[in-house]
């Protein structure tokens, strides 16, 4: 019995070491998210050398389908599952693009993650500065982090000075939905032709 | 009898913008509920006319206002703020605030006296709590009136029924500073004046968002929609007088995306 006791507590110790062996805490995750494409912004390197590698830290680190569902809106409850496929595809050229080349404008930012709420068991808030400079004051930015699988979380949205891009965005979209009467091919030939400028 | 026709107008503007485009229901008495686009065709044609200002007068005026020695813009941007009180006690007041009105009143003070006019934040330096603007849009929001239609104003930018609303009790009376360079008599102050510190307050905003401004409108599908939609959540954020974005920000939808 003493044994079989001692086996059970092994396995309990074990399994949980290995579920928390690669859990990331949302502000490391962020802090180190933010050094690589600090880093990135700081070489000498061409604006679309910078781009590109920036867009690799973003599939890495972004849950763009998930970013991508929700600036959707209820219109995602609707979709057909070609519809969705393409729309997803379509989405992630988009804003790859749009990211990528919102964050190639600034020049070595350097952002200090000061603390994190945790909001319920999916996700996390994640507060930081962008350290202001002589042009630009000190920004705020808050980062919702999706942890639901803690080994592997993900950037949901910014919320920069208390304005949330992802909400910004869904209301973009649901703009572009009601002025073509709801037709998503609507939106979808918008995101194509923005991806190929 | 000006002030009298002023308060009909816009007692006629809210009356008729709460029925606009509503299902029946008054948007005015309800918070929370999307600001709807009652003048969209409007609001289009002045957002286009104000990029168009925007391109030819004011984005290069910002620019040339940025070539100032940092100080003189800093200086310039303390008294433009500290002016801005004059406005937001009131509005303290009116929110029942009297604890900020008090510090802002003691900011107000401090700041245009030993901070010569303004042009040194003193009350910074002595430590006082981070100032925060209120203005009469926001007071109307917190005593529960809804946003009512989304307006885009020509030359003034993007506002609300309400916030229009807000910005006409300034020149009824609310804001001192306008009783006192225009219907005050006196040598030092008139309504020249007034109006240079607003366009200059204008100047200073967008001298400080040239590249953000830049940034959205090179990244956004619908950049109207973007305005729109980042004005209407600035002024929600204001109007609850919440640093904590959790407050404002959270959206229920989130938790029905599940993409692992």
């Amino acid at each position: 019995m003493k044994k079989f006791f001692s086996f059970f507590v092994a396995i309990v110790v074990l399994l949980s070491i290995s579920n928390n062996a690669f859990s990331i805490s949302p502000d490391v995750f962020i802090q180190s998210t933010v050094n690589r494409a600090s880093q990135i912004l700081s070489l000498d390197i061409s604006k679309d050398e910078k781009i590109s590698k920036l867009k690799i830290i973003a599939k890495e680190t972004v849950d763009i389908k998930g970013v991508g569902f929700y600036s959707l809106g209820p219109v995602r409850k609707v979709l057909n599952d070609e519809q969705k496929s393409n729309y997803s595809k379509l989405f992630e050229n988009y804003f790859l693009k749009s990211f990528s080349s919102r964050l190639a404008e600034y020049t070595n930012p350097e952002i200090e993650v000061k603390s994190k709420e945790v909001l319920n068991k999916n996700y996390t808030i994640v507060k930081s500065i962008l350290i202001g400079t002589a042009e630009r004051p000190e920004v705020k930015i808050d980062w919702r982090v999706y942890t639901k699988y803690p080994d592997n979380p993900l950037i949901r949205d910014l919320i920069i000075e208390g304005l949330s891009l992802a909400r910004t965005q869904k209301e973009e979209f649901s703009s572009i939905l009601n002025s073509n009467n709801g037709d998503i091919n609507a939106l979808f030939k918008t995101l194509e032709e923005f991806s190929k400028k | 009898m000006i002030r009298l026709i002023k308060i009909s107008l816009i007692s006629i503007f809210l009356s008729v913008n709460a029925f606009a485009g509503s299902d029946g229901s008054l948007e005015l008495s309800k918070k929370n509920l999307s600001t709807k686009d009652c003048f969209e065709g409007f609001n289009r044609a002045s957002f286009a006319l104000n990029q168009g200002l925007d391109k030819v007068i004011f984005k290069p005026v910002a620019v040339g206002y940025r070539a100032l020695p940092s100080p003189v813009r800093a200086g310039t941007s303390n008294v433009l703020e500290n002016l801005s009180n004059l406005i937001t006690i009131p509005n303290n007041v009116l929110q029942g605030d009297l604890i900020s009105a008090g510090i802002n009143t003691t900011r107000l003070v401090v700041n245009s006296t030993i901070g010569i006019l303004g042009i040194i934040d003193v009350a910074d330096l002595l430590g006082f709590p981070e100032y925060v603007k209120e203005d009469y849009g926001q007071t109307l929001g917190k005593w529960g009136l809804g946003h009512g239609c989304y307006l885009v104003l020509p030359v003034l930018g993007p506002s609300t029924v309400r916030d229009t609303a807000g910005m006409f009790v300034n020149v009824m009376g609310g804001d001192p500073y306008y009783n006192i360079s225009v219907n005050g008599n006196n040598e030092f102050l008139d309504g020249q004046l007034y109006a240079t510190t607003k366009i200059l307050s204008g100047i200073d905003f967008r001298a400080k968002n040239i590249e953000a401004i830049d940034n959205l409108e090179k990244n956004s599908v619908d950049f109207y929609a973007s305005v729109k939609s980042l004005y209407l959540q600035d002024r929600e954020r204001k109007i609850s007088n919440s640093k904590d974005v959790i407050d404002t920000m959270n959206d229920g939808s989130w938790e029905e995306i599940d993409t692992n």
